[in-house]
């Protein structure tokens, strides 16, 4: 496989928020295949950088390009198509409806029945059998009838991770999948996590360093918007400015 | 069973001019016409999370435009009525240009204002809308040789095209599209992030629904013979917009029943009640006191819970 376009390059990123520089002349080359974990105090901007990826939010300046398209300009459904997907720090699902539902609006977004007006959503069976192969990869498969509303906090957030993989992207970005899970639940997530194929380049913000640093190929640190240390796993724990910002002693 | 259900309620429509008097195919043929408005508006509110304060201005618009080109420029019923649905659906594209840069509060006030533009011009443009006097002098045409005069005919009209509106209506509620409108209604950020356009996904509804609206304003029009700027007013949008929510936003059934009780109820009671508004107001209180989210989804749940004590 030619690693020679980078999956995701963002490029002299800046991000301005009246007298905050959330994001400070920000670089960031990332592999295909690539599992790069983001870390960082709370307030690094961490999120605010993936809000910049997804085309949440318009950066002041710099650029960001996804297999080497400049997408700066893009708007989020456009980035969406191709092939960058994101999950949430605070659950973002649809609540009123199922499971099965939940999982098939990922599967329906990429495709061209989104704009049927007169074919009923509950006839399109070809997404729903997708849907429910997708839960039972992430063992959800027994519930996928449930309502939203109605499952426990974990598997709320397998239900995130199983909406983007719905999708099968080509840029994966996982804002905080462990955060608020019990021990077992971090094992299912993490297991989840490390399955994902290898296609998918991975983009991680998550605080557990213990599960973290066990799914990471590369870490970037963040500290006030700047990028502070950059590169493989090993040389980013063993920097002593990670210690020093985020590790501590 | 429901579609047993369902044409046991249409036939029961069927008849009602073979078993009661002009009055009351009047009221029905006024419940049908409300029903298809609110279904319209419904489109926005209930399924896409867009609460307008201004969906009478389709309504209007369609109706001005068929008086106006019928009574003063003579075209013939079929020309007046392509006219006035093609201009209303086109204007409501534009309007939704307009309303659609805000959501929530911001798009309430926008179509408030456009509806009140509307309104002070049929008031204010009188040689064309003939101002407070309204556009009289409009006749219905006939069907096939058939005679759309008396009240029978004109409500079975009515009723074909008011279950044509709510079977398209529905169907687009039910669709891939209708999911994905109701997707940007509850999760409008996630469903960006999901591949959705979500304005376009709004502004293909807000069209559709104007669309609709101007149908009802064709039958509106059509029904009472004359148009009057009231027709445009607020009070006009909240009556409707509150059959819809004491119905039930979101579903199929609501807009109907709501706009079936707020025609009856300014109808029929304020034939006994002096102070019919008052118990409209005090009857929507008691609505959304004992069943918040509106009669249908209220009355569903109360069926549920029935038959759970049963089993």
């Amino acid at each position: 496989m030619s690693h020679a376009t980078p999956a995701l390059e963002i490029v002299g990123l800046n991000k301005v928020f009246g007298g905050l520089r959330a994001t400070q002349d920000v670089n960031l080359h990332i592999v295909q295949g690539d599992r790069r974990l983001l870390i960082g105090p709370n307030g690094a901007g961490k999120t605010t950088l993936f809000n910049q990826i997804t085309g949440d939010i318009i950066p002041t300046s710099g650029q960001i390009k996804l297999f080497g398209q400049d997408v700066s300009k893009l708007r989020p459904d456009q980035r969406a198509h191709l092939g960058l997907s994101r999950t949430y720090q605070i659950i973002t699902l649809f609540p009123k409806n199922t499971i099965l539902h939940n999982v098939a609006l990922g599967l329906l977004g990429l495709s061209n029945e989104r704009w049927n007006l007169f074919r009923p959503m509950a006839r399109a069976s070809h997404l729903h059998d997708e849907a429910q192969t997708i839960l039972e990869s992430v063992g959800l498969g027994a519930m996928s009838n449930k309502l939203v509303s109605q499952i426990a906090y974990g598997e709320k957030r397998r239900l995130e991770i199983a909406l983007a993989l719905a999708q099968k992207p080509k840029v994966l970005l996982l804002d905080e999948p462990l955060a608020g899970l019990s021990t077992q639940e971090r094992l299912t997530v993490k297991n989840l996590i490390a399955n994902i194929p290898k296609e998918t380049t991975v983009v991680l913000i998550e605080h557990d360093m213990d599960t973290a640093l066990d799914l990471a190929e590369s870490v970037t640190l963040l500290h006030y918007g700047k990028v502070i240390v950059d590169g493989t796993r090993e040389d980013v724990i063993s920097d002593p400015r990670t210690r020093e910002v985020y590790l501590g002693h | 069973m429901n579609k047993v259900l369902m044409l046991l309620f249409v036939a029961g429509l069927a008849i009602i001019p073979l078993v009661s008097g002009d009055f009351y195919i009047n009221l029905a043929t006024q419940i049908l016409i409300a029903a298809v408005f609110a279904l319209s508006l419904n489109l926005l509110v209930g399924y896409g999370g867009l609460t307008s304060l201004g969906h009478v201005a389709f309504l209007g618009l369609s109706a001005y435009i068929c008086a106006w080109t019928s009574t003063k420029l003579g075209v013939a019923p079929l020309v007046a009525i392509g006219l006035s649905l093609v201009i209303t659906t086109i204007m409501s594209a534009l309007f939704g240009l307009i309303a659609l840069r805000a959501t929530g509060l911001g798009f309430l006030m926008i179509t408030l204002a456009i509806s009140q533009v509307l309104w002070g011009l049929a008031y204010r443009w009188a040689s064309v809308t003939n101002g407070d006097n309204g556009i009289s002098g409009l006749t219905r045409p006939s069907l096939f040789g058939l005679s759309l005069d008396s009240a029978s005919s004109f409500y079975w009209l009515t009723l074909i095209i008011s279950i044509f509106a709510f079977i398209l209506m529905a169907a687009f509620a039910m669709s891939a599209f209708g999911s994905s409108l109701q997707g940007t209604r509850d999760q409008a950020r996630r469903m960006r992030a999901l591949g959705y356009n979500v304005w376009l996904i709004r502004w293909i509804t807000f069209i559709y629904s104007g669309f609709w609206a101007a149908v009802a304003g064709l039958l509106y029009v059509y029904y009472n013979k004359y148009i009057h700027p009231s027709a445009l007013s607020v009070t006009a949008s909240a009556e409707a917009l509150l059959a819809v929510i004491a119905g039930g936003a979101g579903t199929l059934g609501g807009p109907i029943v709501g706009a079936a009780l707020l025609v009856f109820l300014k109808n029929y009671a304020s034939s006994f009640v002096e102070r019919w508004n008052m118990l409209l107001g005090f009857i929507f209180v008691l609505i959304v006191l004992l069943m918040p989210d509106g009669i249908v989804p209220g009355v569903q749940r109360l069926i549920r819970r029935m038959r759970g004590a049963q089993s």
